[in-house]
């Protein structure tokens, strides 16, 4: 049978995964290659690790016998010196002539070295390949100062090496202005500088050097401003030149800067020629990094085997690694305005500064650069690789307004699937989630079975994100089942429940769960109960925390506390005299709360009952301070009073804690209303809060204060009182239903996919096409409203239960004992 | 419930039996002591622990919810404080600490509840 046969000409990176990738796709060549160097291809993207402790044949990306097991031919030390490309045959330095019948060059580049008097003295180094480093770390033995030439990504990555070596001052000299001229922007640049000084660099730029000093060996730089650096060796980094030596003799196009041209198929002037990797110049571009390199391959292995595809550009995007600071810029790092919109954050203060560069109409993610602090690297690029559309507010992508375990997994998950993860080797998510599927479980898996994160290594993050990601999905950590009695999650029990129109905790369990229940998913059906059926608590009061069943908080001591409802805060001095003619008759001790009530502490089980009923006659009603409920809706004066309000937020405020007053939920709520921008009513740090504004309101939802606080997010901007309403009901309908027991909105909508964009979507947009459900819903819990306390005052049977003792039910608890403080009682035990 | 030692047992009447609410606790007071007794009605069953939480010394067992763990159905009884949990049969903790409950049998005629002290 007929085998063309290949040459490969240059056995670096690119050349190697040309093999691989041919040979992946059929066995009908005859491969010879060719290669310069004495060793078999390696990894030169982490050529800097060779300082640290890496091996040559660490660095190696196969093995000789890899080649030999593979029926390929490898000339090493061996470089080809002349093409006849009318005969088709090729001429090696050490007198092999070889016909071809196709030819590959994936020569590469070298070092650009300028053309500077006395570049030719000893101590001048390139920093390209594995016996340049072997050069330089012999020479640094006994070096004290160094010096590289060139402030650009290999330049950077070339001075930390140094400093590795051991060589005391390091400096770097850059003829630009600024530091990764072609990567980053000039604000970056000077980020970047300090924070290299601060490694000890010592950084020169606008500095043109006129000749290299010395004897034989270099001593000094001199500089055309007259100054001098004395220096003990020095490594040039100025950049790449294409090795098109050998296609220029054979008469194949260059460019005019080098580089051998070629059309989207990677093939030059000579059909029969094809050029890939840091040799190749496509659309008068060189691309000097591995990912676009491996694509050229890609393309040509794909056209040999009968494959047509093309090549048409790549993206740039890079992350320095090893020099100690973060720095990355991807897309289109420099488009500016107007072309586009930027959001900047700088804090010189700890050395970062991001840029991001948004489409006009703030849809896409074009571009950015990050400096000091580059986490965010992977997904931003994803954003841009993908078109994924922004939220509302982008400066979140680099600001991170969202709280910690957010971004944990969802992000990624939500990328496409056929979402690029790792460029260098092409690996896409849909071809890691078939991994994960088939029994892979960590990156190393990942690694070894689809070779993603074995590049550049920059989308190891993101692999494992997406590791993690999909195990969850899989079930590896199962769903949230609310216990060991109910094989489902909260929503899934909420449809259940409510389809089969199931009105106790017994028929749920007989019907959907297994075993007797326990103190887990007894509050959460009892939470699903009252927000379906809006039922009396108290019927079914065992199914309840100890303190829905008391309708009371249980304190410290085993004594209860008392909150009568006192909406929107605001309250009449008769009520006043109420509150402290009770506390007073019960020995309580009272304090005004964080939600401007009051609180009243220290009431034993058996007084519950009667000092509700004091309170009742007066007009209060249950507070739920107890359930999982609305608390209050706390509001500012407003304009009533206030010479800033633009609307009267008490009256507001009192009208919506009225209407969802009562209303179970999987946890408690919160709102706060206020009559300005000044916010005195904290409502951004509530479920849902309410802004006033010139036209309307701002409503805000899912802030929360406790423990780990976070900041409410814009729903929807100047509505009027009516709508306000309407989208907090589908908010809170939505919420109760769909959230997680003990789940709070906040962290709701952190674990929502598509966060507040998607429910922006479905609150405002109706995108899942259940608005008109949840306003019914919501209004059907409203309508359904008592005041539990008032129930249970004027039932006999109920009161019965408030008693401590079955057997002595006028007895108190004798183990609750008080002691004095500041005029009041306080719990002692 | 079930002990050997019958012969020790003073059974003392604790209250009747739609005293205590079905699936739920109360407590009952026997001289200086504070039992809480619970109606496992689901279960057809009575059980009854001392109501003092080992945790934090808190008189309130009583008011925990009850419920079962683990293949062979254990009751249990919560906390209301903490969510401590100790079986209804042994007074073992199980939430993973040392803890140990007094447990009391209980048995139940003619709609009267009786705790047996020994
Ligand atoms: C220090 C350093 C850090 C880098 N970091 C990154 C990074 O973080 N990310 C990234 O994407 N890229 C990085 N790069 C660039 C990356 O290494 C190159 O893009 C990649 O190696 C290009 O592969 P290639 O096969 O085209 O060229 P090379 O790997 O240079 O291979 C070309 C080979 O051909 C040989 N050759 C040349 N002429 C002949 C001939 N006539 N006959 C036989 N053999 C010949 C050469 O000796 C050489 O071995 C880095 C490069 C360096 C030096
Ligand atoms: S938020 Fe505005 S209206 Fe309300 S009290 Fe403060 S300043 Fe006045
Ligand atoms: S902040 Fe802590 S201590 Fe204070 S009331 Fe809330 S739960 Fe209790
Ligand atoms: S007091 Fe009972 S669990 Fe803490």
């Amino acid at each position: 049978m007929f085998q063309p046969i290949i040459v490969v000409v240059g056995n670096g990176m690119v050349g190697y995964k040309f093999c691989e990738k041919l040979l992946a796709k059929s066995s009908h060549f005859n491969i010879i290659v060719f290669g310069e160097e004495s060793r078999i291809a390696y990894d030169r993207v982490h050529l800097s690790e060779y300082f640290n402790g890496k091996t040559a044949s660490d660095l190696s990306l196969s093995t000789e016998s890899w080649y030999a097991d593979n029926g390929i031919k490898l000339h090493l030390n061996d470089p080809v010196q002349e093409i006849n490309r009318v005969e088709k045959i090729i001429h090696s330095l050490k007198g092999f002539t070889v016909k071809y019948d196709y030819l590959v060059l994936a020569t590469g580049s070298s070092a650009f070295v300028p053309d500077i008097p006395g570049v030719e003295k000893e101590g001048v180094f390139v920093y390209r390949t594995i016996d340049d480093l072997d050069l330089i770390k012999n020479y640094a033995v006994n070096a004290r100062v160094g010096a590289v030439m060139g402030g650009g990504l290999l330049g950077l990555e070339a001075a930390k090496a140094l400093i590795d070596l051991g060589i005391e001052e390091t400096h770097v000299i850059e003829f630009a202005p600024r530091l990764m001229p072609r990567q980053i922007d000039s604000v970056g640049s000077g980020m970047l500088l300090s924070k290299l000084k601060s490694l000890g660099l010592n950084i020169h730029l606008n500095k043109n050097t006129a000749a290299f000093v010395g004897e034989h060996k270099i001593e000094a730089l001199k500089f055309n401003d007259d100054t001098s650096l004395p220096i003990d060796m020095m490594v040039i980094s100025a950049g790449i030149r294409p090795r098109d030596e050998l296609a220029k003799l054979a008469g194949l196009h260059t460019g005019t800067r080098g580089g051998i041209i070629v059309n989207e198929k990677m093939q030059t002037s000579d059909e029969c020629i094809f050029a890939i990797g840091e040799c190749a110049l496509y659309e008068s571009m060189i691309y000097g990094l591995v990912a676009p390199g491996y694509e050229m391959a890609d393309v040509v292995a794909s056209y040999l085997s009968g494959n047509e595809k093309g090549f048409y550009g790549y993206d740039m995007s890079t992350k320095l690694k090893l020099i100690g600071v973060d720095v990355a810029s991807f897309g289109d790092a420099f488009i500016a305005e107007p072309d586009c919109r930027t959001i900047v954050f700088e804090n010189t203060h700890k050395g970062v500064y991001k840029r991001i560069n948004i489409s006009n109409d703030g849809k896409y993610l074009l571009g950015g650069i990050l400096i000091g602090d580059a986490d965010a690297y992977n997904m931003l690029l994803q954003t841009v690789n993908n078109k994924i559309a922004l939220p509302p507010s982008p400066e979140d992508l680099i600001l991170g307004s969202r709280g910690g375990e957010v971004n944990e997994g969802a992000g990624v998950m939500s990328l496409p699937d056929d979402a690029l993860i790792c460029s260098c080797e092409a690996v896409s998510k849909s071809a890691i989630c078939s991994a994960v599927n088939d029994g892979a479980c960590s990156v190393d898996d990942i690694k070894k079975c689809t070779k993603a994160g074995t590049g550049c290594g920059g989308c190891i993050p993101l692999v494992k994100d997406l590791v993690v990601g999909i195990m969850k999905a899989n079930g590896q950590y199962v769903k949230n089942v609310i216990c060991e009695h109910f094989e489902y999650s909260r929503q899934e029990l909420f449809d259940l429940v409510k389809i089969n129109k199931v009105k106790n905790y017994d028929l749920v369990l007989d019907h959907f769960g297994k075993g007797d229940g326990c103190e887990v998913c007894k509050p959460a059906v009892a939470s699903i109960l009252s927000s379906l059926w809006n039922d009396v608590i108290v019927k079914q009061d065992t199914i309840q925390d100890s303190n829905d069943r008391y309708l009371a908080n249980i304190q410290k001591g085993g004594t209860y506390s008392v909150v009568p409802r006192i909406p929107g805060g605001e309250i009449t001095p008769d009520k006043l005299i109420v509150i402290g003619q009770v506390a007073k008759k019960y020995g309580l001790y009272t304090k005004i709360t964080g939600g401007q009530r009051i609180d009243m502490f220290g009431a034993h089980v058996n007084d519950l009952p009667e000092i509700w009923e004091e309170l009742i006659d007066a007009g209060f009603e249950s507070g739920h301070a107890y359930g999982k409920a609305l608390r209050t809706v706390k509001s500012c004066v407003g304009s009533t009073w206030c010479r800033f309000g633009l609307h009267d937020s008490v009256s507001f405020a009192i009208e919506i804690e009225e209407r969802y007053k009562g209303i179970r939920a999987p946890h408690k709520i919160k709102g706060g209303v206020s009559g300005c921008i000044r916010e005195c009513a904290e409502a951004q740090s509530k479920d849902f809060g309410i802004i006033a504004t010139e036209k309307g309101w701002n409503l805000y939802v899912c802030g929360n204060g406790g423990s780990k606080p976070q900041h409410a997010q814009l729903l929807a901007a100047d509505v009027d009182n009516e709508t306000c309403i309407k989208y907090i009901d589908r908010f809170l309908m939505f919420y109760i239903k769909t959230a997680d027991p003990l789940t709070r909105t906040a962290t709701w909508l952190n674990k929502m996919e598509g966060g507040m964009s998607y429910l922006k979507n479905v609150v405002i947009n109706d995108s899942l096409g259940i608005a008109e459900k949840l306003d019914e819903e919501m209004q059907q819990l409203v309508d359904t409203y008592h005041c539990e306390w008032k129930e249970v005052v004027e039932n006999p049977a109920l009161r019965k239960r408030f008693a401590h003792f079955v057997n002595a039910p006028e007895e108190k608890d004798p183990s609750v004992k008080f002691e004095a403080m500041r005029e009041q009682v306080k719990a002692k035990w | 419930m079930g002990t050997t030692t019958t012969v020790d047992i003073e059974w003392v009447l604790a209250c009747y039996t739609d005293d205590v609410p079905e699936n739920g606790g109360a407590c009952v007071k026997h001289g200086d002591e504070q039992i809480a007794l619970y109606n496992f009605s689901r279960r057809g069953e009575w059980y009854a622990t001392q109501n003092l939480c080992p945790h934090k010394q808190q008189m309130v067992l009583s008011r925990g919810m009850i419920g079962s763990t683990g293949d062979d159905c254990t009751p249990k009884v919560a906390c209301p404080f903490h969510k401590k949990a100790f079986s209804l049969i042994s007074g073992a903790c199980l939430t993973g600490e040392d803890y140990q409950i007094k447990t009391y049998p209980v048995k139940v005629t003619d709609g009267k509840v009786y705790i047996g002290i020994v």
